[in-house]
C-alpha cells in the first residue's frame, strides 16, 4: 500500500488549486449573487482537459484517471462547490456512460464535444413525483416507425436550461416495470416539442444551473436510444455509481475549504484577549471538521483508485463514501459558522455560501438515507 | 530559434521558512519546491515565442539537488522541449560558481535566447543571469517587461524608476524576466501527462570552490505590536505627530 501521489497527481492538484484561486475566486461572490454560469470559465475548464481524465485519448481525453478527477474536483470544491457540477454533467455523467454503453457512432458524436467544452451535457433521472424511487418515473418514449416520442417532465435537472445534449431516462415499457425504462441521447436545442424552464428557487450552489424540461410530443431518432431497449434502470445505477465519485468528492473540498477558513479566522479572531484558536471548545470544533475532511477524502481516494484498477461497479466503496463525505461537508459547514460567530452568518464571509451548498450533497444522486440503503444490502449480502 | 532557459527549484512561496543545517540553510523538510515565479515568466515568454514563430526548440537548463527534475517536468509540461539538469547536491550558494557551472554547460548548446527570471526568490541575489552573460561575453538586458524578436535581434523594454527604457540587442543575447513580462499558463493535463517522456540529460555540475559562504541566517525581527493614539477627530493631531516624528512615514 502507498500513500504517496505521483508527481504528475501533485502537478495536476496545483493546476487545479490555481486555475480556483485566479480563474474562479475573482469573479465568485458576484457571480453567486447574480446566479451566473460563467461560459468563459467552463470553457478553459475543457481546455485544460479536466472533463477528460476518464476518457481515452482517442475520444479527446487525457486518460489521467478517477483519482485524478477526483482530487481536481476536491481543489474546485474547495474553493467552489458550484464549479465542480461540470465534472459530472459533461464526464462522469454523459461522456463516461456513452462510452462504456454507446456505439461508436454515438461515441464519436458525442464524447469528444463534452470532453471539450463545445456541448454542454446533462443527464434527467428525477421528476416532480419520483427522486430516489426511480422505477416511480412518468416520463415516457413511444416508439414509432422512425423513432420515439418522449412525453413527461423533469426536474431538478443540473442545465436543464444550458444542456446541448441530454441523458433521458423514460419507459419505452411501463409494464415491466424498471426492466421499461430505456435512456436516450437527446440533442435538447431545436426540439419543439421540448421547453425548459430554470429553477430560481433553491437554497445553494448559484453558479450551476438548475431547472426543468418538459417533454411534449418530443421526437427523438432511433439513433438516440443507448444500449439495448430496458437497458434503462441498469444504466442509471452505473451512471449514478460515477457521479457519485464526484459528489463525494465535492463535499471533501467543502470541507477542507471550510476548515481551512476556520483555522485561519480561529487564529486571526481575539476574544478575550486572546486568538479564539486558544479556547479548548473552538480546538474541539477544528479537530472535528479535519478529522471528518481527512476521513472523507481517504474514502474518496480508495473509491477513485478501485475505478482506475478497473473495478467501475464498486457501489459499496461509492456510496461510503459519498453518504460520509456529504455529510462531512454539511458538519464541518455548520462548524465554521459557529467558530465564525456571527460573520459565518453573513453573506460577506464564504462559510455561509460553503454551508448553502453542502446541504444539497445530502440529495443529490441519491439521499443519504439511500446510500445508507446501498451500503446496508451490500454488507448484508456479503 | 533556438531558446534556453535557466530555471531554479526554490522553497514554494507559501511555505514558512525554518532554518536549518547549523543555521546557514533552509531546512527542506515538509517543503514544497516550486519553479522559481520570475523563471516562470521566462518558460512562458520562450513558448509564445516558439508559438509566434511556428518553429524553434526550447531547453530547459537547471542547476540545483536531485529534485530539480521535477520542476523542470513542470517547464516540460508548459510547452518546453528537452532540458539539462546540473546536479548539486551541495546546494551550492555562491552565485558566481552557479554561474560558472551554468556556462560551462551552454558553451556546449546552440541558441538564440537565453532567459532568466531576475532573481531566484530564495536567496533574492538576482546576480545568476547577469554573471552567466558575462561569462559567455553575450549582452544582456535585466528585468525586462516585454520581449519582441525579429531578423536576429531583439526589441526589449524594462522599466526604471526613471520611466521604461526599450532598448535593441544582437542575438544572441540573455535577458532576465520582471513579473509584468507575461502571465504563465497553466499546463493542460495531457501535457503533464506527456512531460515525462520528454528528454532530460542529467550530469553533474561542475562546481569550483565557493568563494563566498552564508556564515550564519535570522528570521526577520518580530513586528512591534500596533500603536492605537486615540479615537476620533481628537486624536488626528497625535497621529500626525507620530507618523511624522516617530514612523518618518509623512
Amino acid at each position: 500500500m502507498k500513500f504517496d501521489f505521483t508527481e504528475e497527481q501533485k502537478s495536476m492538484m496545483e493546476v487545479g488549486r490555481d486555475f480556483a484561486e485566479k480563474d474562479i475566486l475573482p469573479t465568485q461572490e458576484e457571480d453567486e449573487k447574480a446566479h451566473h454560469f460563467r461560459k468563459e470559465t467552463f470553457k478553459k475548464m475543457a481546455e485544460l482537459g479536466f472533463f477528460g481524465c476518464v476518457i481515452p485519448e482517442k475520444y479527446g481525453g487525457n486518460e489521467t484517471g478517477h483519482l485524478c478527477a477526483a482530487l481536481l474536483t476536491e481543489e474546485i470544491a474547495r474553493v467552489s462547490a458550484s464549479w465542480t457540477l461540470p465534472f459530472n454533467m459533461q464526464m462522469w455523467g454523459p461522456a463516461f456512460t456513452i462510452l462504456n454503453y454507446g456505439n461508436e457512432e454515438q461515441k464519436e458524436k458525442y464524447i469528444p464535444a463534452l470532453v471539450n467544452g463545445d456541448v454542454i451535457g446533462a443527464f434527467a433521472i428525477t421528476e416532480p413525483n419520483s427522486g430516489s424511487d426511480v422505477a416511480g418515473m412518468g416520463t415516457t418514449a413511444t416508439e414509432t416507425d422512425d423513432g420515439y416520442i418522449l412525453n413527461g417532465q423533469k426536474m431538478w435537472i443540473s442545465n436543464a436550461q444550458t444542456a446541448d445534449m441530454s441523458l433521458v431516462y423514460a419507459y419505452t415499457d411501463k409494464a415491466k416495470k424498471h426492466k421499461g425504462i430505456s435512456c436516450f441521447l437527446v440533442d435538447m436545442k431545436n426540439n419543439p416539442g421540448i421547453k425548459t424552464a430554470a429553477i430560481e428557487t433553491k437554497l445553494g450552489l448559484f453558479c450551476a444551473p438548475t431547472g426543468e424540461i418538459a417533454f411534449e410530443d418530443a421526437k427523438i431518432p432511433k439513433s438516440a436510444l443507448l444500449g439495448q431497449k430496458g437497458d434503462g434502470f441498469k444504466i442509471c445505477m452505473w451512471q449514478l455509481n460515477n457521479t457519485r465519485l464526484g459528489c463525494a468528492a465535492r463535499g471533501v473540498g467543502i470541507a477542507r475549504g471550510c476548515h481551512e477558513h476556520a483555522i485561519k479566522y480561529a487564529l486571526e479572531r481575539t476574544q478575550f484577549g486572546q486568538p479564539i484558536a486558544e479556547f479548548e471548545m473552538i480546538q474541539d470544533q477544528l479537530a472535528l471538521m479535519y478529522v471528518e475532511y481527512e476521513a472523507a477524502r481517504l474514502l474518496v481516494l480508495k473509491a477513485a483508485y478501485e475505478k482506475d484498477q478497473g473495478n467501475i461497479g464498486n457501489t459499496l466503496s461509492v456510496s461510503t463514501a459519498k453518504y460520509f463525505a456529504g455529510e462531512a461537508a454539511v458538519n464541518a459547514s455548520g462548524l465554521a459558522m459557529k467558530v465564525f460567530g456571527s460573520y459565518g452568518y453573513s453573506s460577506e464571509y464564504p462559510v455561509e455560501r460553503f454551508f448553502r451548498d453542502a446541504k444539497s450533497l445530502q440529495t443529490v444522486e441519491g439521499t443519504s438515507n439511500i446510500q445508507k440503503v446501498i451500503i446496508a444490502r451490500a454488507i448484508l449480502s456479503k | 530559434m533556438n531558446i534556453v532557459v535557466c530555471v531554479k527549484r526554490v522553497p514554494d512561496t507559501e511555505t514558512k521558512i525554518k532554518i536549518g543545517g547549523e543555521g546557514t540553510k533552509i531546512d527542506p523538510a515538509g517543503v514544497e519546491f516550486i519553479i522559481s515565479p520570475f523563471d516562470e515568466f521566462a518558460v512562458e515568454e520562450a513558448i509564445r515565442i516558439k508559438e509566434k514563430l511556428g518553429k524553434g526548440e526550447i531547453t530547459i537548463l537547471s542547476l540545483g539537488p536531485a529534485d530539480a527534475q521535477t520542476i523542470m517536468r513542470k517547464a516540460y509540461a508548459m510547452g518546453a522541449d528537452k532540458g539539462t539538469h546540473l546536479n548539486d547536491a551541495t546546494e551550492c550558494q555562491d552565485t558566481l560558481a552557479e554561474a560558472q557551472a551554468l556556462a560551462a554547460a551552454l558553451k556546449g548548446m546552440q541558441f538564440d535566447l537565453l532567459l532568466f527570471g531576475k532573481q531566484a526568490v530564495d536567496y533574492d541575489n538576482g546576480a545568476v543571469g547577469v554573471q552567466v552573460a558575462r561569462l559567455l561575453n553575450i549582452p544582456v538586458v535585466s528585468r525586462i517587461i516585454k520581449l519582441d524578436v525579429a531578423d536576429g535581434k531583439a526589441t526589449v523594454e524594462r522599466e526604471s524608476d526613471m520611466g521604461k527604457e526599450v532598448v535593441e540587442v544582437k542575438l544572441p543575447a540573455a535577458f532576465t524576466a520582471e513579473k509584468g513580462l507575461n502571465e504563465p499558463r497553466y499546463p493542460k493535463l495531457m501535457d503533464i501527462m506527456k512531460a515525462k517522456k520528454k528528454p532530460l540529460e542529467e550530469k553533474p555540475a561542475q562546481l569550483e570552490a565557493p568563494k563566498l559562504t552564508i556564515v550564519k541566517m535570522d528570521y526577520p525581527p518580530a513586528r512591534p505590536p500596533g500603536k492605537i493614539v486615540g479615537q476620533g477627530e481628537e486624536s488626528v493631531p497625535a497621529l500626525v505627530n507620530l507618523l511624522k516624528n516617530e514612523a518618518k512615514a509623512l
